[in-house]
């Protein structure tokens, strides 16, 4: 799983003005950052709400808004729903019933009618680009094709990690000075018109005197720079993302959004200049004939947007229904008291969803936990030969602490076939002539027979198992880059502590208990990050599952732990495994200390996690149509292996696809459900919490987290050209931080279609396993949490533990809830795996 | 008939045909005959290649079709084998079946996988035809086959505002190409009196004869087909499209322009090697475009941040390269190195979205250190310079505007008074005038016989650039390029006493045609469809069925080998005297815009972003 950063605290989102007022430069710059696209570069893939600008408003809303204002699809079409509602995904119950509460009862057949049959179409275009589109309109000029190509190219040069041969000149200065000092020290130039040129050398002037050249009347400024920047949000979200987060880039530089829009002014006024002829035209507010409309003025409701919100929540209640209906039915299994043969920690991860299944059904005396995939543990991490330090926790944290690999190096394969030296003359020459026949060979065999190459991206090399890892500090704390290195004693039980109460495991430990951290593997895959777990900011959790595993062995923290309450016995181990999501393969660190004993029970448990991950690999493969999901075992997992090393494979795994559901609660809650791999587990025991403390962290992380991962899948997935990547087929790299089409695109933030074609746009549902009252107040501590809630991003149901009421949060009360679906009993779940693609109901198993 | 090589080209074209009536979802059947057809002629040519080898590998030539023929004009298809053909076949085979099964995962599910693999098989048969030509008529139909798909993969996101530009803008190039290709023939004719096949070339006496006596002719014929070769294999001063020309999903951009497409004017150049070998003066032209694109290139490859344009200019450099190899005469090495570069490009290109993972982690375990490089020698200012240069392509992309398409289109605006009414009545007394005179021919003086042609074909030059030019009327473009074909055939007609039955296989195909994309572009206006050139429509998102019609119609328009107009084209030409260069020089142009504004018109009405913003649309820039 991946994480989300709200980048912008709330207290500094600016107040919605209409764009048409005085110019205020700081206001129009800060504005712009927050609505442009905020994804990183593709190493640090992250995912996040794609419109994170409207969350102060509430969700349905928010989309109307953003849909009239930026030209974005929000939701799925018309069409889509009615076909829905045709094939039974959207029950006709809930229909009715969604009319009702937001239109009231007497209203019901009049809305559904007119929902179901009548013309709902929305054929206004958006009012983003109205007003620069005046210029074509004046002088028939196309600034865009004009402007776009040499600005695209030398932002790309500029901020190149490591791709061209011959690297930016001068990037040690800003973006705006080192094109200066080009500018002036050249034969060339980088405009047309000697005027500009001049104007840029000159550097006298400043934002607002450009548009004043450029726009006249300040009152256009803010619209005219929203314009400009939403015709590339791509780039542009690039640039303020690189302003805002300079470390991102591995080899760091100095640009802000100003400079390039300087830059970007100053081109368009070159392009007027070659088009028109110096002198030869005006401000575009004195030459336009039709005063555009306000970008920000409210977008008041309209019943296509009606229609709308009606289709969605009826769309997501016809699932959570099911799965709530399911889940009460469950509590009143009770779990059996039996001694455990191990336990087991995984990832909150939808995908480990269904692991986590299998493993208990093949070992029904083990127990399985869920919990954030950094296990409580953050920290940089720095490998052997590392030069550069990683982060290994979530994106918003800031660690002190780091952790160094040592003792063993790892050799790094080398591919000639991204050696510069192809490029050259030269070396072209030779290397076509020469590796050019070894390229043949390989690509032959890489397609019939495909295996790992240097150029894949593997979860088990992210760190060498073999390594040792400074864990623990010594006496002596020793710094490295302003970093403690290794934790205390009390740092470490501190951890300890922190993990096993959030998750409810504080007795009763088996004498394993594994910690699983996971990680994918692909190749071909400029995503390759969005594939990793996110609670570590996108890479692998190996690192984190074998320190923790460290400190929970440890003698001292297990004293202080003990002091604290918590009794491990000796008995007990902690075993750190990392779960490749891609493979369903798994690889345990350590395993050398265990006593003979544990061993024994080790090599034992090892086989069932084996099976269950056969197992895990057949589930999952009945998404992917060329493999046979009735075949073979063995056969059938090495397909499923093939698929992350195959060059033509573009969807090696279907990552977080689906996800819908965030369960918070014991394992009893879910044990017996079959969800589909749609839902996050966070384990949390109500008990030992009774004031919600834990809980408070726990969604704290998870409102934002699986929260921003659904709704990128959402928006991804519902305008999948404007707020996805489109599909990946032709996507070229640029400068190894993004992708566009061809190369004079414009970068495409967002998830490919190849990502998210299997997706069911719902809103996440966190249901919670404790009081109403707790969980209300929980909530409500943090405003940033609290927002989530309140704007309805993501939806919130109660269980109480003792009665198994459900409360459903609604206009920021919880209301009782009562489900009405049946969910069916079957055994007959392989069969269903093997002939169904789409996606399934929810099953009692 | 009396050899396999018939069958080979007869294989890929099979698979295409009956690749087009598979559904649209059945993705197995379709990437099933893609691969049987490739596998299976792959295979086959392993086959034969090792039996011909062994046999002595005499290279030979074969008259297979003779589609056409009157007193002094044949048209026959003929094909040959040789080791150029050997090399190119087999990279060839070798490449496109891999490529097709790399496609069938890679593109599964993808909205256009039959079209993709239509294109392929395409792609494929033109591949064929062109390599296994004997003569250049042979050749020009593979050649226009492989621009057509090349238009088609480039604009396979045919939605997108930038794939469908730069389609455009490839084909136009292809266009440039395709005039010299048709001048070169047409120069051949009046210099060997015959279709001449490559194999003759061979034949020192005969091309030294012919050559000795107009050895102008000699020379202008090799240099058209120095343009050709350079416009296909992105030299000088055409390189620019070959980045752009990566739009389409990588395995495509990996095969055609990685690899094979780009390649084919190496192969032209070594097809004609006997016709320019002792003409000293172009093979040192040759060589100097080949260094003058390598340098150029290679620089352009150094500054180059996005993976795909980098290797698109490697290429383009390492086929300098071989041009030089080729105009020194190392046809051994140039066969060589063609076959290393097409199977390197083809990988990297294959490989280039690991290029990420690849580099972040090459970058992440070795210290930031800004590398020096050999620029680094050069005084700042100088750098810079070529920095700045480089980066901006050598201005070569905005030369091609600038010197070619503006003035065309500029020329083309002044012309805004011809209204659809006005060229009609224009075009109707134009034509019975014309017809007038060229019945009273006998009373016209032999200086007025010798202006018409030029003056019929200016007026079909002036109607086409207008068309090209247009930006409102739709119908008005369409019917003057129709219009322009009459006009072509009017004058000839005043050029040399010919049998009426050349007209009518000339104009058969255009009026036919001509009328389908009429009656398309009506239906299209009658659903209340508001249609201009002024911007891109993407029709084909609601009317796909009629995208189809309206493609084959410009097909055929165009002279594409559909309808008799292609050998009506070349019949034509035919009939234009050696030394009326203005005449054949009006008409190749008038055949370079025909075919452009076609496309254009194609492009506007039903490619490109829809027009109603409520479909899910992508952005302009992207």
């Amino acid at each position: 799983m991946s994480t989300t950063v709200s980048f912008v605290p709330l207290a500094v989102i600016p107040e919605q003005v209409s764009s048409f007022a005085q110019f205020n430069e700081e206001l129009t710059l800060h504005e712009l950052g927050h609505y442009l696209p905020a994804q990183s570069p593709l190493k640090d893939f992250i995912h996040h709400n794609t419109l994170h600008a409207f969350q102060d408003r509430k969700f349905f809303d928010a989309i109307r808004n953003a849909s009239t204002r930026f030209g974005y699809k929000v939701s799925l079409s018309i069409e889509e729903y009615r076909q829905y509602f045709k094939e039974g995904k959207i029950n006709e119950k809930f229909l009715d019933s969604t009319i009702a509460r937001r239109k009231g009862q007497h209203l019901v057949e009049i809305w559904k009618e007119k929902i179901l049959t009548g013309d709902l179409t929305t054929s206004a275009l958006p009012r983003i680009g109205m007003l620069r589109s005046n210029w074509k309109k004046c002088y028939q000029v196309d600034l865009d094709s004009m402007v776009h190509p040499t600005l695209f190219r030398l932002v790309c040069s500029y901020l190149d990690q490591g791709i061209s041969s011959w690297q930016f000149p001068l990037q040690d200065r800003n973006f705006l000075n080192s094109l200066r000092e080009m500018e002036k020290n050249s034969l060339m130039s980088f405009f047309k018109s000697k005027r500009v040129s001049k104007l840029f050398v000159e550097n006298r002037l400043e934002l607002s005197d450009l548009l004043e050249m450029l726009v006249g009347d300040e009152k256009y400024f803010s619209q005219y720079l929203f314009d400009q920047q939403f015709a590339h949000q791509g780039w542009s979200g690039m640039v303020a993302t690189v302003e805002s987060q300079p470390e991102t880039l591995i080899d760091s530089r100095k640009i802000t959004l100003k400079d390039f829009i300087i830059f970007e002014l100053l081109l368009e006024m070159d392009a007027l200049d070659r088009h028109n002829g110096v002198g030869k035209w005006k401000p575009l507010s004195q030459v336009m004939v039709e005063t555009p409309s306000d970008l920000f003025a409210s977008v008041p409701p309209t019943e296509y947007f009606d229609a709308i919100a009606i289709f969605q929540e009826a769309f997501e209640w016809s699932f959570y229904d099911e799965v709530l209906a399911g889940l009460i039915m469950q509590q009143k299994r009770l779990r059996s008291k039996h001694l455990k043969t191990f336990q087991a920690m995984f990832c909150i991860d939808d995908r480990e969803c269904s692991m986590r299944r299998y493993l208990e059904q093949e070992d029904s005396h083990c127990e399985t936990y869920g919990t954030p995939g950094f296990f409580g543990v953050e920290f940089y991490f720095k490998p052997v030969d590392g030069q550069h330090l990683t982060k290994l926790c979530p994106a918003p944290v800031n660690p002190k602490v780091l952790i160094k690999e040592s003792g063993v190096s790892t050799k790094r394969e080398v591919d000639p076939h991204f050696s510069k030296h192809t490029h050259s003359i030269y070396g072209g020459w030779l290397i076509s002539q020469t590796l050019g026949f070894w390229s043949a060979v390989k690509l032959f065999f890489n397609i019939l027979r495909p295996t790992g190459s240097p150029a894949s991206a593997s979860s088990f090399k992210h760190m060498n198992k073999d390594a040792s890892l400074s864990i623990e500090a010594g006496e002596h704390i020793q710094y490295e880059n302003g970093l403690q290195v290794g934790y205390t004693l009390t740092e470490m039980t501190d951890r300890v502590e922190g993990l096993l109460r959030s998750i409810g495991l504080v007795k009763d430990f088996a004498p394993i208990v594994y910690v699983v951290g996971h990680g994918a593997s692909s190749v071909n895959n400029p995503h390759y990050a969005a594939y990793d777990c996110g609670a570590c900011s996108g890479r692998a959790g190996s690192v984190n599952s074998r320190v923790i595993c460290y400190m929970a062995n440890h003698k001292g923290v297990r004293n202080l732990l003990e002091d604290r309450g918590i009794v491990i016995p000796n008995t007990t181990h902690f075993v750190g495994a990392i779960h490749d999501t891609t493979r369903d393969d798994i690889e345990y660190f350590d395993e050398s200390v265990l006593s003979l004993e544990l061993a024994e029970m080790h090599r034992k448990h090892a086989m069932t996690m084996r099976s269950a991950l056969d197992k895990n690999a057949k589930e999952r493969s009945r998404r992917f149509e060329y493999v046979n999901s009735s075949k073979d075992l063995n056969r059938l997992h090495q397909d499923v292996r093939n698929r992350s090393v195959s060059l033509f494979e573009p969807r090696p795994e279907l990552n977080h696809a689906t996800n819908a559901l965030c369960i918070v609660g014991r394992r009893n809650l879910t044990e017996h459900l079959f969800l589909d791999r749609r839902s996050f587990l966070n384990s949390y025991d109500y008990q030992i919490d009774p004031d919600g403390t834990y809980l408070r962290n726990i969604l704290r992380a998870a409102a934002p987290v699986c929260g921003g991962i659904n709704l990128e899948y959402y928006f991804s997935r519902v305008d999948n050209e404007k707020l996805g990547a489109g599909s990946k087929l032709p996507h070229n790299v640029m400068g190894l931080f993004g992708v566009a089409n061809g190369i004079d695109g414009d970068l495409r933030p967002g998830l490919p279609s190849q990502m998210i074609e299997v997706h069911d746009p719902v809103r996440l549902l966190i249901i919670v396993e404790h009081f109403p009252d707790v969980v209300l107040n929980t909530v409500r501590t943090s405003e940033a949490t609290w927002e989530w809630f309140k704007n309805e991003w993501v939806n919130l149901v109660v269980i109480q533990p003792e009665t198994h009421e459900l409360f459903v949060l609604r206009k920021e009360i919880f209301e009782p809830y009562l489900p009405v679906s049946k969910v069916h009993y079957t055994e007959k779940l392989e069969r269903i795996i093997e002939t169904r693609m789409d996606n399934l109901p929810v099953y009692s198993i | 008939m009396n050899t396999i090589l018939p069958v080979f080209v007869l294989i890929p074209l099979l698979g295409f045909l009956s690749s087009l009536f598979i559904r649209e979802k059945a993705e197995t059947a379709l990437s099933r005959v893609a691969f049987v057809t490739v596998a299976l002629h792959f295979v086959l040519l392993l086959a034969y290649s090792v039996w011909w080898l062994t046999n002595g590998h005499v290279p030979f030539d074969e008259k297979d079709l003779v589609v056409f023929q009157s007193t002094n004009y044949e048209f026959f298809i003929d094909l040959c084998f040789d080791k150029i053909n050997l090399v190119y076949m087999l990279t060839g085979g070798f490449l496109v079946m891999l490529v097709t099964i790399y496609s069938r995962y890679y593109l599964h599910r993808e909205t256009g996988y039959k079209r993709f693999f239509n294109t392929l098989l395409f792609f494929y048969s033109g591949y064929t035809i062109t390599i296994l030509s004997g003569n250049l008529e042979t050749l020009f139909i593979g050649w226009e086959i492989l621009g057509i798909s090349s238009f088609l993969l480039i604009a396979f996101y045919r939605h997108r505002y930038l794939p469908v530009k730069n389609a455009v803008k490839v084909f136009s190039i292809y266009r440039i190409g395709d005039v010299g290709l048709i001048l070169a023939m047409w120069l051949s004719h009046h210099l060997f009196h015959e279709n001449i096949t490559f194999f003759k070339l061979n034949n020192y006496e005969l091309v030294h004869e012919h050559l000795q006596t107009h050895s102008l002719t000699g020379v202008v014929l090799s240099l058209m087909i120095l343009v050709t070769a350079a416009a296909k294999s992105a030299q000088l001063p055409f390189s620019t499209w070959l980045p752009r020309a990566m739009e389409g999903p990588t395995p495509s951009s990996a095969i055609f322009y990685g690899s094979l497409s780009v390649h084919l004017g190496v192969f032209l150049l070594l097809r004609t090697f006997p016709l320019w070998e002792h003409q000293t003066s172009v093979r040192i032209l040759i060589g100097l475009l080949g260094l003058a694109t390598a340098i150029v290139t290679t620089s352009i490859a150094r500054v180059q941040s996005s993976v795909k344009s980098q290797i698109a200019y490697s290429s383009a450099a390492q086929i300098g390269i071989i041009f030089i190899e080729v105009s020194l005469g190392w046809l051994d090495m140039a066969l060589i190195h063609f076959a290393g570069n097409a199977f390197l490009r083809t990988y990297q290109l294959l490989v280039s979205p690991s290029v990420v993972t690849y580099l972040i982690r090459e970058q992440f375990y070795s210290p930031v250190v800004r590398k020096k490089t050999i620029e680094d020698l050069l005084p700042k200012k100088l750098s810079h310079t070529l920095y700045m240069l480089s980066l901006k392509e050598w201005n070569l992309d905005n030369a091609m505007y600038r010197y070619l398409w503006n003035p065309l289109k500029l020329a083309g605006k002044r012309l805004d008074i011809l209204t659809p009414q006005r060229s009609i009545v224009f075009f109707i007394v134009a034509v019975v005038a014309g017809f007038i005179l060229l019945w009273n021919e006998s009373h016209l003086t032999s200086g007025l016989m010798h202006f018409l042609p030029f003056f019929f074909s200016a007026i079909g030059l002036v109607l086409v650039l207008k068309s090209f030019t247009e930006r409102k009327n739709v119908k008005l473009a369409w019917m003057l390029v129709i219009m322009n074909h009459c006009f072509i055939a009017l004058a000839i007609s005043f050029n040399e006493h010919y049998t009426m039955l050349h007209n009518v296989l000339y104009l058969s195909g255009v009026l036919v045609c001509g009328a389908i994309g009429y009656l398309a572009i009506r239906k299209l206006r009658l659903k209340g469809n508001n249609i201009d050139l002024d911007r891109f429509h993407g029709f084909s998102f609601e009317h796909p069925l009629l995208a189809l019609v309206f493609i084959l119609a410009c097909l055929g328009v165009s002279g594409f080998p559909i309808t008799p107009t292609f050998i009506g084209e070349d019949l034509i030409f035919t009939h234009i005297h050696e030394h009326q260069a203005g005449l054949a020089l009006f008409t190749a142009l008038s055949f370079i815009l025909d075919g452009l504004a076609i496309m254009r018109i194609y492009a506007r009405i039903f490619m490109g972003p829809h027009v109603k913003s409520i479909y899910e649309m992508a952005y302009r820039s992207s």
